[in-house]
């Protein structure tokens, strides 16, 4: 099997077994959507105070969602012993984490992208604001999918993890947030982005180089 | 050489060693920090804008300069335990991680006292105290993932790979949130970027910040000496050492290929 | 010719040490096995010839080649059955078997025969955790045998399985000795290596 083939597998894989639980994949989208109800209810319903906050409060809210679901992206798979079959296995355990944060990224990511605009309208939101969420989120979720798998990896043998996961794995991923949610707030005031866009798309590249590297390291080590 | 970088990666060689150096790195330290002190706080003349208000820098700075540069020390050890596999290296890394927090919180702390007097508020989100906040919490994250491991092994090698990662991050980090803070309207705030500071005040702040590398160095010395006998606890070295016998005959010796007498 | 080459292994936990400057060769047609009471670092080792787990000192050679730097190689040669199963509870048997056939480059394979004589040619169609813990066994030695692996790690293998079953089991383990596989397992039970020379190991004798 080559290594495309090999990274197919494990993806289609980590589908096939997640939609047969479809409703873990369902939580971070809603919690995606409950979180930016919070802040109107909280604060005020004022277009102009929710234009303001709209690109942070719908960037933190995708990065929280991402966090809640890190915590299962390794788990079942180290306590049911497949992790260990792949980790003696023939192909790179790089590529393996490579391919189960990219199949983590299809179901809690893109819905989060695919949710943004609809939820940048509540937040009235003009259309180039939208447009540069949709496309920092594009940017940044994969981004922020392989750095929490780093710390999915290391905290995957330990109970009861969700805390220092996110402990472990917030500071890694403001850069992205500051970005992201900055680049989204310039956009909406009709200023250029494409210094923060090429700013994401470099964190992006840097992390897919080296953190699948990272991860299987890390989880080699939770499995010892 | 090479025989002296493994002698020093042998754990009894190494506490003998680091026993033996500790006194001559802390008297020093203390001696030149009450210099550096008395000359910061009584001799250098007060600031022409901050008053007195400004000798905090004594403290602060050093230890600013301190967090960085222990977590960098943090990172370079625990990349030679986990390539080289040697635990004396885990062991160091392990006892830098707490005198990097204090420092690290201690650098925040001192940050927010000079806030007051400088800018009427205890809390700017400017960029150095942001970044020291989050230094310190990348801190804490260390420690909180060694402690939730058992096996000092597995505690060691997972807490590698998050330091070294973190060498990665961290200046990433860092440059993010100084862009991030040059894009907001503001007081610009420069408190050491003065082109500037006039001798009289430098030198004290160069001897404190010497002062404190080699206490540092004192501190880690200690704190690795009775990091490794923890560890080593059931070996014979320690066991001759405290007066007992062995747990096991062959007990757990690292790897010295040597008969510990 | 393959050879597994243990060489010096040492390992502790806690205060106890499972096994110290353990070394041995494994060639073709034979097979290594380790007895000892529970708690005794059977498991481990097993566990420290796949790579999972790091010796504190030694190494495990995989055809002259340390492991960790064979691990493609090794791995093609491998099949290894564990304490947790590895197979995901949401697929069906057959999905589980499947794929780690396919994802382990193994062609053809006579899945009906093994499934038979391993009693789960009713059940292969339904979900992992709808089966029985027996049954979950069973699909994962299945796994094994099917497998085309010329090194067989087997934990424990013996539990739960009917005399059938067992007999079946032992059959295909001289099999594949014949055949020039090596095997390494934890044993229990009584086990007769009649095809293949037999090499064992005990542990836990001194604590």
């Amino acid at each position: 099997m080559s290594l495309f083939e090999a990274f197919r597998a494990i993806c289609t894989r980590d589908l096939q077994v997640a939609l047969r639980r479809w409703g873990d994949i369902a939580s971070p989208v809603v919690f995606y959507v409950m979180v930016t109800t919070l802040f109107p209810l909280a604060l005020s319903p004022e277009p102009d105070v929710l234009r303001n906050l709209g690109p942070a409060v719908l960037w933190i809210a995708a990065l929280l969602a991402t966090l809640l679901s890190l915590n299962a992206l390794f788990r079942s798979d180290v306590d049911d012993g497949s992790m260990e079959q792949l980790a003696i296995g023939p192909h790179p355990l790089a590529l393996i984490m490579l391919g189960k944060t990219f199949a983590h990224w299809l179901l809690s990511g893109l819905p989060l992208i695919v949710l943004a605009p609809l939820l940048a309208v509540t937040y009235h939101l003009p259309l180039e604001g939208v447009g540069a969420l949709c496309l920092t989120l594009l940017l940044g979720t994969p981004t922020l999918s392989l750095l929490g798998s780093i710390g999915a990896a290391l905290t995957a043998g330990v109970r009861q993890s969700g805390g220092l996961l996110a402990i472990l794995v917030l500071p890694m991923m403001l850069p992205v947030l500051m970005f992201g949610a900055r680049a989204t707030e310039l956009a909406a005031s009709g200023e250029d982005i494409t210094g923060p866009l090429y700013l994401l798309g470099a964190f992006l590249v840097l992390a897919l180089t080296m953190v699948p590297l990272a991860s299987a390291a890390a989880i080699r080590i939770s499995l010892d | 050489m090479w025989t002296w970088f493994h002698k020093l990666g042998s754990p009894p060689h190494f506490y003998r060693i680091a026993g033996f150096m500790q006194p001559w790195l802390l008297w020093p330290a203390l001696i030149l920090m009450a210099v550096g002190a008395y000359a910061g706080l009584v001799l250098a003349p007060a600031d022409y804008q901050q008053g007195d208000g400004f000798r905090i820098i004594y403290v602060h700075v050093p230890s600013a300069y301190l967090m960085s540069t222990i977590y960098g020390v943090m990172a370079v050890t625990s990349a030679i335990g986990l390539i080289w596999r040697m635990k004396l290296a885990h062991a160091v890394a392990a006892s830098c991680a707490p005198i990097g927090a204090s420092f690290s919180a201690l650098a925040l702390v001192s940050g927010m006292l000079w806030g007051k007097p400088m800018w009427g508020t205890y809390w700017v989100w400017d960029p150095r105290l942001t970044s020291t906040l989050i230094l310190f919490l990348v801190y804490v994250g260390y420690l909180s993932l060694r402690a939730s491991f058992e096996d000092v092994n597995k505690a060691d090698r997972a807490s590698a790979v998050l330091a070294m990662v973190g060498a990665v991050n961290l200046p990433i980090i860092h440059y993010s949130v100084i862009w991030w803070s040059s894009l907001h309207q503001g007081p610009s705030i420069k408190k050491l970027d003065t082109p500037s500071i006039p001798a009289d005040m430098l030198w004290p702040l160069l001897l404190m910040i010497f002062a404190s590398s080699l206490f540092f160095g004192a501190m880690l010395l200690t704190r690795a000496r009775a990091e490794i006998v923890e560890r080593e606890r059931n070996a014979r070295w320690v066991r001759d050492m405290v007066g007992q016998e062995p747990a096991h005959v062959g007990g757990p010796g690292l790897a010295t290929g040597t008969e510990e007498t | 010719m393959s050879v597994l080459t243990a060489h010096d292994l040492t390992l502790w936990r806690g205060p106890f040490c499972l096994f110290d400057a353990l070394s041995f060769e494994l060639g073709t047609g034979q097979a290594l096995v380790i007895r000892g009471p529970n708690g005794s670092g059977k498991t481990t080792l097993l566990r420290v010839l796949c790579g999972l787990t790091r010796p504190e000192e030694g190494r495990v050679d995989w055809d002259g080649l340390p492991v960790e730097q064979n691990r493609q190689a090794f791995g093609s040669a491998l099949a290894y059955f564990g304490h947790a199963l590895g197979l995901k509870a949401d697929l069906t048997a057959m999905q589980n078997l499947r794929f780690a056939a396919a994802f382990n480059g193994r062609r053809g394979g006579d899945f009906e025969s093994v499934l038979a004589a391993l009693s789960l040619q009713d059940c292969h169609d339904l979900e992992v955790r709808y089966l029985s813990a027996g049954q979950k066994r069973r699909t994962a030695l299945a796994r094994v045998l099917l497998s085309q692996a010329r090194l067989w790690v087997l934990d424990e293998p013996f539990t739960n399985l009917d005399d059938a079953g067992r007999v079946f089991l032992e059959t295909q383990l001289n099999a594949h000795l014949r055949d020039g596989g090596l095997v390494a397992v934890a044993a229990h039970h009584e086990l007769s290596i009649r095809d293949g020379q037999e090499i064992d190991i005990r542990l836990g004798a001194a604590h």
